[in-house]
């Protein structure tokens, strides 16, 4: 057993009234992998901010190497020897300067650094560091100009510069090609076998195949699931961390009516697997699977957002091609796109026109707007959806996640649509508010087809009438939502090389 | 129910008419102290001097709504000036064809600053800086630096021949009766006509609050349906066709084309938007706030002039006011929280 190199124990963190870490007790080991996996706010990204000193922990001790590790802020944490290289790539370099600079940045912060820049010095240095990584670019080339991989590279390599003893990859190939990955895995190797501990944050099975020694699922705060005995059980880790308690909400799945969306062959990528979908009238379709499945992609194909690379679609028998969510809005087909701050809520609004927001013709006269009819429609909504607020005119920051989620999905519920796409409906939002708004859509799906994407397993059993799971971009599964097998889903949902755990066989599977 | 006119606290109660209250106070103070201050034709003055800056500051409004920002518009008010007296003195045309041309120059150049902006994904305020040097250098061209007036030598050899016609000079010059002979000049009444129609548009119709929800969160308003690529050029449009309307209306007061009038138009105007933020705790642009904001610098101004402070005192006091209504509208509202909406 290799020595621990850092170690959390009892780790909690609030924000506000929202408990994120409820106790962490985790070891990392030196020379090992360790992949964290959890879905969408189960609480990995803070505890990632904690390690790397953007957070304090309200309670519960680390231990880096022995010693109590108290990070002061980023910069204390990466002389003390956990090195961050964050989601965004340009987070970790400085796109406008060179290879060189780049990699000699820190010398130059150093206190007691030259006052004039020897370039000729700074680059032989560079050329040092850079074959130390095996990267074999021109040190002179501008990183702006590097691709997406080599510029990982470059934050990787500023990151080993200061020889961590805990390097955080925070999921680091999700803009990387296959090839580029697998450059990126072979340098892991690398820093595993010089002893350094690596947290390998990820959705990705493939990469956590590849790379991962130990796994650790994380699922509302807590660690959820830790495994490290070969064979690695992955179907078991997706399993702890999505979870799946039976849901109180019994649903009578229906068939449907007529097909009102038809998807033919549609590709989400060159070359990619075709995707094959009717939607019908009258029923809840939840398309499933791990971030980067597809789901959101097919989404945005869907509302108009982005172009498939093949295939066609159809609604109502007629072929559809939007081109804009203008274009999608206009023929019927409504979403309510996921990240809600980022793409749906306009904070300086309140409610009531927030929710009018997309439907303002209808509540005007020549262009002026009646305000009593947005009032009007936002009340009736905020009684039907079941808002918690003092009034329609609170503004929309004022309002808990799950209320502001309310408002969002509202906001398409004021008119029919013949489709209704919800990307993340469930996303930052109480169990309270998930209920409230997953009946609601249930009971109002007549006349229209609805389609929800969702990453948690529990949220499609407790809105669908249908069940399809997506895993690289190709659809893999179809489940009637009535005493689902819910092994064989999960096992879907962590992909084709399923269950045994091989080296082997996982690694074929990512090669293909 | 509405909670934003019950309980309010006195920070609230400050933030909301806070500005307006200094207004009045500021205008009963020069009543009592400056002689002559408190007469309808002083009221007029008043007008007629920020009626201009005014109107610009309202094309700014609109580009401000959308998260944008129009340095341009100076110059396009004084490309205006130039084109209209060419076209008069040079072309010897009409004041109807003056005024269409100005108007059209006005709309391409908003149409061109949207499109850099919109489809080159040229920053705002770079691609208005560019266009203001860009018109600034134009305009001087075809009269090689040289303002333009009646008689005056033209390349050629010849003699400027035309003259400002008298229905152009109206626009400048000609005052309405209203109880008094001869009070209310045509730049003030086309001041409060545009500020009017403004204020109707951005507050009251479906396309101001898209245009609001599009500077609020852009990704957002795209999502729901939203041409925004459409409104953007739009507001730059407006923008443009109300400086060249400013523009217009200081030719004709002026009767010649000087090239050196104007400077102060860009300033003075972003100057009256901005501090529009203040008025009545909106935080955001608005016209009320806009047209509040350039009577308020007139006010001051023509209060210190009649109580004898020097004229160069005059930027240093915008300037303070500007300053101060900042601090007003992003301090104090960040310290209110959770903000409250139209």
């Amino acid at each position: 057993m290799s020595n621990v190199t850092c170690k959390l124990s009892g780790l909690e963190k609030s924000f506000g009234r929202n408990h994120v870490l409820r106790g962490i007790d985790l070891e990392l080991r030196a020379g090992k992998v360790t992949a964290l996996m959890g879905a969408n706010g189960a609480g990995k990204s803070t505890l990632v901010k904690v390690l790397c000193g953007y957070h304090f922990a309200d309670a519960g001790e680390i231990e880096l190497a022995g010693a109590p590790f108290k990070p002061l802020d980023a910069a204390d944490a990466i002389s003390k020897g956990v090195v961050t290289v964050h989601q965004s790539i340009d987070d970790g370099v400085i796109p406008d300067l060179d290879v060189a600079t780049n990699l000699t940045l820190d010398l130059l912060t150093e206190p007691g650094a030259d006052f004039f820049v020897n370039d000729r010095k700074l680059r032989r240095q560079a050329r040092k560091v850079a074959e130390s990584m095996g990267l074999s670019m021109d040190v002179r080339t501008r990183v702006a100009d590097l691709e997406v991989a080599d510029r990982q590279m470059i934050a990787i390599a500023r990151a080993m510069a200061r020889s961590p003893k805990l390097l955080i990859l925070d999921e680091p190939t999700s803009s990387l090609s296959a090839s580029e990955a697998d450059r990126l895995f072979a340098l892991i190797d690398r820093l595993r076998a010089e002893g350094v501990a690596v947290l390998y944050i990820s959705h990705r099975m493939s990469d956590i195949r590849r790379v991962a020694d130990r796994i650790v699922s994380m699922r509302d705060g807590a660690i959820s699931g830790l495994f490290e005995t070969e064979p690695l059980d992955y179907v078991g880790a997706v399993n702890a961390m999505l979870g799946h308690q039976m849901t109180e909400v019994d649903i009578d799945p229906v068939t449907g009516g007529d097909p009102i969306l038809e998807v033919d062959r549609v590709r989400l990528f060159e070359n990619g697997p075709q995707i094959e979908l009717t939607a019908r009238e009258g029923e809840v379709v939840a398309l499933t699977g791990l971030l980067g499945s597809g789901t959101t992609e097919l989404a945005e194909v869907l509302f108009g957002l982005a172009k498939p690379a093949g295939g066609s679609l159809r609604l109502d028998g007629k072929a559809y091609t939007p081109k804009s969510a203008e274009d999608a809005v206009s023929k019927g087909v409504f979403m309510s796109p996921k990240d809600r701050s980022v793409n749906a809520v306009v904070p300086d609004f309140d409610i009531a026109n927030n929710m009018t927001l997309p439907f303002l013709g209808a509540f005007s006269r020549f262009s002026f707007l009646s305000e009593r009819g947005q009032r009007r429609a936002a009340d009736e909504m905020i009684g039907k959806i079941g808002i918690v607020c003092q009034g329609n005119s609170d503004g929309i920051n004022t309002l808990s996640g799950g209320n502001q989620q309310k408002v969002m999905i509202g906001r398409w519920l004021l008119q029919a649509s013949r489709v209704l796409l919800l990307d993340e409906p469930f996303q930052g939002v109480d169990i309270g508010a998930r209920r409230d708004i997953g009946h609601y859509i249930r009971q109002t799906a007549k006349g229209r087809t609805t389609l929800v994407f969702v990453a948690e397993i529990d949220e499609a059993l407790e809105i669908a009438d249908r069940i399809v799971v997506m895993h690289e971009a190709a659809i893999v599964g179809e489940y009637i939502n009535k005493n689902v097998d819910l092994n064989r889903l999960v096992a879907d949902v962590s992909g084709p090389a399923n269950g045994q755990g091989q080296r082997e066989a996982a690694t074929q599977a990512m090669a293909v | 129910m509405n909670t934003g006119t019950m309980n309010k606290t006195p920070l609230e109660l400050a933030i909301r008419y806070g500005f307006l209250v200094l207004l009045g106070g500021l205008a009963l103070f020069f009543s009592l102290y400056a002689s002559g201050f408190a007469s309808p034709r002083s009221a007029v003055f008043i007008l007629q001097s920020v009626a201009i800056t005014g109107i610009l500051a309202l094309g700014v409004t609109c580009t401000l709504v959308v998260g944008g920002f129009d340095l341009s518009i100076g110059s396009v008010a004084t490309s205006a000036l130039m084109l209209s007296a060419y076209s008069m003195v040079v072309l010897e045309q009409s004041a109807f064809v003056a005024v269409v041309l100005c108007l059209v120059m006005g709309a391409v150049v908003g149409l061109i600053n949207g499109f850099l902006i919109v489809k080159m994904r040229v920053p705002d305020l770079l691609a208005t800086l560019g266009m203001m040097f860009l018109l600034i250098g134009l305009q001087r061209i075809p009269t090689q630096g040289n303002s333009i007036a009646t008689g005056m030598s033209l390349g050629d050899g010849g003699v400027a021949e035309g003259t400002f016609s008298a229905a152009f000079l109206w626009l400048g010059r000609h005052r309405f009766d209203l109880f008094l002979d001869r009070l209310l000049p045509v730049p003030v009444v086309v001041f409060l006509l545009i500020a009017l129609l403004i204020w109707l548009f951005l507050g009251y119709t479906r396309h101001g609050r898209l245009m609001y929800a599009i500077g609020s969160n852009e990704r957002a308003a795209e999502l729901v349906g939203t041409n925004v690529q459409r409104y953007k050029i739009v507001a730059y449009m407006i923008s443009g066709m109300l400086a060249s309307v400013g523009g217009i209306l200081l030719a004709a007061r002026l009767g010649r084309g000087d090239i050196a009038s104007g400077n102060n138009l860009l300033l003075d105007s972003v100057a009256a938007a901005l501090i529009g933020f203040a008025v009545l705790g909106a935080a955001r642009p608005n016209a009320f706030g806009t047209a509040a904001g350039a009577l308020f610098v007139g006010i001051l101004l023509q209060g210190l002039t009649m109580m004898n402070a020097p004229y160069y005192m005059q930027d240093f006091v915008k300037g303070a006011v500007l300053v101060a209504a900042l601090v007003f509208t992003f301090y104090l509202s960040s310290r209110r929280g959770g903000r409250r909406t139209a």
